[in-house]
């Protein structure tokens, strides 16, 4: 039972291990101090920080952080300390907030080491303070307990080190800034980053779970000899290049990963420390539980963001890494056992049948019953397994769907009814939805990451297509055109005001009708370019900004681009192709596929491949770097982890809604007041 | 613990053990002589071989970091062991409460990549931990340990509605885990 404290109130603590965890929409610095009964801090070295950060019974991160785990033993805390406050600072000089009155109140809970909450307290009211005492632990009359302080100081920490009778105050607190400033150095602050690792023939001790690093196909060698090794088909996989990490922020949010990891016994006196002594980076931890693990049989209540990162968006995104991950890995577990399942009873059953003895009587019927019982049964308890899973899987998206900002969201999400132009580009931008056959109703957003780092491909073509009952190809394509009209809409309404651009070419004018909403509310960039002329003046556009672009990357001066350059990024729809393209043109549109995405230029094909095969094995590549998108469900997109083959799903406005149309008339208001 | 030793890992109040980490850690032998600054480094590697029904599954090292399930991890590998002392330089965590319901045994093996034998390197150890009070259930000191370039160290199975581990802890010959096929499988 969590006790939710307000400034000023106690609450007793029943257990000595504990761990204090932070969380703050900014890095921030921990630090403790031991006080005596009066609360004097009698010396430097009765103060945790990131410079010293173990004292006994106490350690504290070493660096800055949106998120802290400080572990305590009350036990190992010397006989002479009466009072263990911790201290909350933003780091200085390193280009942040200042004042905590510029960022989100911190939260701060005292809890078990597993995770369940003691007490909690979110620290509100602060403003022009730098650095706040925080909590503090105390005896009473030979017990422990907390109590919620709140106590802010505008001086930072070498105030707030004075106050609490530290004579050094002031040079401490310049050591800690500096350690924490160096700290800051080393690490990378911007959220998850792509490795651009590609070889990971063998992986050196780097993240271990995530998508990045199973790598798109399993490798030769990954499957046991002799073993059973699962033959998935090969589906592309959504993510060429090796994904972000869910749960791995690059920066430095788990500081230190001992005391990430082994919460249980970071401290001088607890039984067994497995952390190597000198090494910060070494084996990495496990993934850290974000919320306290769900016991079996009694499944934790799922959070909307429960997962690591900078901001709201960043949690819910790898958030939904988790899920996906999660369903991927659970799906195996139910297959292969049900594989298993069935080969096992193959081999019982051909043994019934083989074996001389059970010709007579009824002793065949009887083997091949019992085998056919333990298939059952194992199937069963698979089953049972997997909905297990899959019920606390979708109590998480009941909870996490609702709390998606648009960029994320499904067009019926009530966000898009709210909408405004946001200020910023958002980190990633939802495709559609992921599913499974055997979780048909639990829907994964599928999530790639901005800006766009491959093209997309609409596919309006038969072939390879599930279901066959599309006969009447004019309804695939007109569902591909508003798949692809849903998806450019999505992006024009996630990007600020004037940084996006959208470019249609429909040389033939057959998708006139679907580009209608586009079109009517003025959102494109240039009106759809007709004809052969229409295509040939876009590309050139387009081709020509992309050198431009490209000669000023690569001669170092990205800064001396013609004023007239418009910078936002754009977006190529292409229609109807290859109808209305030359050779030139066509050559052109492989250039802009290859060399676009690295400038801000991307494509988006809205094609049947066959329509296109005249060119032969000339545009493989150009369709190969393509993420390819269906207009209708199909299993084509591989999971990074597993390889399973995953039925894709387009993100299609709801029939009668207008609300793609509210939305880009937003955008078009917001451009007009822009301009 | 010693060979052949079985445990069962259901906890004095009933509840059953729910997390297993098997840690590896090792130092290079210093080289003495003429080129006794040159370092040796020495690559060890944890395994663990997932069973159905004697049937190797699925199989976590350092190609393959997690079981497709999930329920088992490898931490990641390390190339050269620990600078320090006494540490896990490698990992391997089971979740015991999430392997698949066909997984009935899981087999834990340690191999030196680079060919060195247990008597070249120092301080190494594997051992078995309950991940989730951090008590130590089982530990081989490897160092000194022969002419052998592997070891079939433990194996957890099945039994009744937990798990019990049983300690093999038996030398062998081989670089990767495939290599110990044939070791492993008298065990089973």
């Amino acid at each position: 039972m969590t006790a939710e404290l307000a400034r000023g109130q106690n609450h007793p603590l029943s257990q000595a291990r504990l761990e204090i965890r932070v969380s703050a929409g900014t890095p921030i610095v921990a630090s403790a101090t031991l006080g005596d009964e009066n609360g004097k801090v009698h010396g430097v070295d009765w103060v945790a920080h990131p410079g010293a950060p173990v004292l006994p019974g106490l350690e504290v991160s070493k660096q800055a952080a949106a998120g802290h785990r400080l572990a305590v033993d009350l036990g190992a805390v010397p006989e002479a300390v009466h009072r263990v406050s911790v201290l909350l600072a933003l780091p200085i000089g390193v280009g942040g907030p200042v004042r905590f009155g510029a960022v989100a109140a911190p939260f701060i809970a005292v809890t078990g080491l597993d995770g369940t909450e003691v007490a909690s307290y979110t620290i509100t009211g602060l403003d022009a303070e730098s650095a706040v005492v925080a909590l503090e632990l105390y005896r009473r009359q030979g017990a422990w307990k907390v109590r919620a302080v709140g106590q802010g100081y505008a001086g930072g920490l070498a105030e707030l080190l004075t106050d609490q009778g530290l004579p050094e105050a002031g040079r401490l607190a310049g050591g800690i800034n500096d350690a924490v400033a160096q700290g800051l150095a080393r690490s990378v602050q911007a959220p998850p980053q792509r490795t651009a690792d590609g070889d990971r023939t063998r992986q050196t001790a780097a993240p271990a779970p995530g998508p990045d690093q199973s790598g798109p196909a399993p490798q030769a060698g990954s499957t046991p000899q002799g073993a059973p090794g699962p033959v998935p088909p090969h589906p592309t996989s959504p993510y060429g290049a090796p994904g972000p990490q869910p749960g791995y922020p690059a920066g430095p949010a788990p500081a230190d990963p001992s005391t990430v990891t082994q919460p249980a016994t970071p401290t001088a006196g607890g039984p067994v420390d497995y952390s190597h002594p000198r090494r910060q980076t070494g084996a990495p931890p496990s993934p850290p539980p974000t919320a306290p693990q769900a016991r079996p049989g009694q499944p934790a209540q799922p959070v909307a963001g429960d997962a690591n990162g900078w901001s709201m968006d960043e949690r819910l995104y790898n958030q939904i890494w988790g899920m996906f991950e999660d369903l991927a890995r659970n799906t195996a577990a139910y297959r292969s056992a049900v594989d298993f399942a069935e080969s096992r009873m193959e081999k019982e059953l051909d043994q019934a049948l083989s074996d001389p003895r059970n010709r007579i009587g009824g002793q065949s019927d009887a083997a091949r019953e019992v085998a056919r019982g333990k298939h059952a049964q194992l199937v069963d308890q698979a089953r049972a397994s997997l909905d297990r899973d899959l019920a606390q899987l979708s109590a998480e998206a009941e909870v996490v769907e609702p709390a998606l900002p648009p960029a994320f969201a499904r067009w019926d999400n009530p966000v898009w009814h709210g909408y405004r132009v946001p200020m910023e580009i958002p980190m990633a931008l939802r495709l559609g939805d992921l599913y499974l056959p055997e979780s048909e109703l639990l829907r994964i957003p599928m999530l790639v990451r901005l800006p766009l780092e491959r093209g997309l491909w609409i596919d309006s073509g038969q072939g390879g297509l599930l279901d066959e009952s599309f006969a009447d190809s004019h309804e695939l394509r007109r569902l591909a055109l508003d798949t692809a009209v849903a998806l450019a809409a999505r992006l024009l309404a996630v990007y600020p005001t004037g940084e996006f651009g959208v470019h249609v070419i429909d040389p033939a004018g057959s998708g006139v009708q679907a580009f209608a909403p586009l079109v009517q509310t003025g959102v494109l960039a240039t009106p759809p370019a007709p004809g052969a002329a229409g295509v040939a003046d876009v590309l050139a556009r387009l081709t020509q900004r992309v050198d431009l672009v490209q000669m000023a990357v690569r001669g170092g001066v990205p800064d001396s681009l013609p004023p007239g350059l418009d910078t936002a990024e754009q977006l190529l729809i292409v229609h109807d192709f290859p109808h209305g393209f030359d050779d030139r043109a066509v050559t052109q549109l492989r250039y802009l596929a290859d060399e676009g995405p690295a400038v801000g230029v991307h494509l988006m094909m809205v094609a049947d491949r066959e329509e296109a095969a005249a060119y032969g094995p000339l545009l493989d590549p150009l369709w190969r770097s393509l993420l390819r998108l269906t207009p209708v469900p199909d299993d084509h997109l591989a999971d990074p982890w597993v390889g399973h083959a995953w039925t894709y799903e387009p993100a299609l406005v709801p029939s009668g809604s207008q609300v793609l149309q509210q939305v880009l008339a937003r955008v078009a208001e917001a451009r007009t007041r822009h301009r | 613990m010693t060979k052949g030793q079985a445990i069962s890992l259901q906890k004095n109040d009933g509840g059953s053990l729910t997390a297993v980490r098997m840690g590896l850690g090792w130092q290079a032998a210093p080289r003495r002589g003429l080129f006794g600054s040159r370092t040796r480094e020495i690559d060890l590697d944890a395994s663990a071989v997932l069973f159905a029904d004697k049937q190797p599954v699925d199989v976590v090292f350092f190609r393959h970091l997690v079981s497709d399930d999930g329920s088992v991890r490898h931490t990641g590998d390390n190339l050269v062991g620990g600078v320090g002392q006494g540490g896990d330089d490698e990992a391997i965590l089971v979740d015991l409460s999430r392997v698949p319901v066909h997984i009935d045994q899981i087999v834990f093996t340690v191999n030196s990549f680079t060919g060195q034998t247990f008597q070249e390197v120092q301080n190494a150890f594997c051992r078995l931990v309950d991940e989730t009070n951090g008590q130590e259930l089982a530990r081989y000191t490897l160092a000194g340990g022969g002419q052998y370039t592997a070891q079939i160290m433990a194996k957890v199975h099945r039994s009744g509605p937990g798990w019990t581990l049983t300690a093999i802890g038996t030398p062998a010959n081989g670089r990767t885990f495939q290599d110990l096929m044939p070791s492993i499988l008298p065990h089973l």
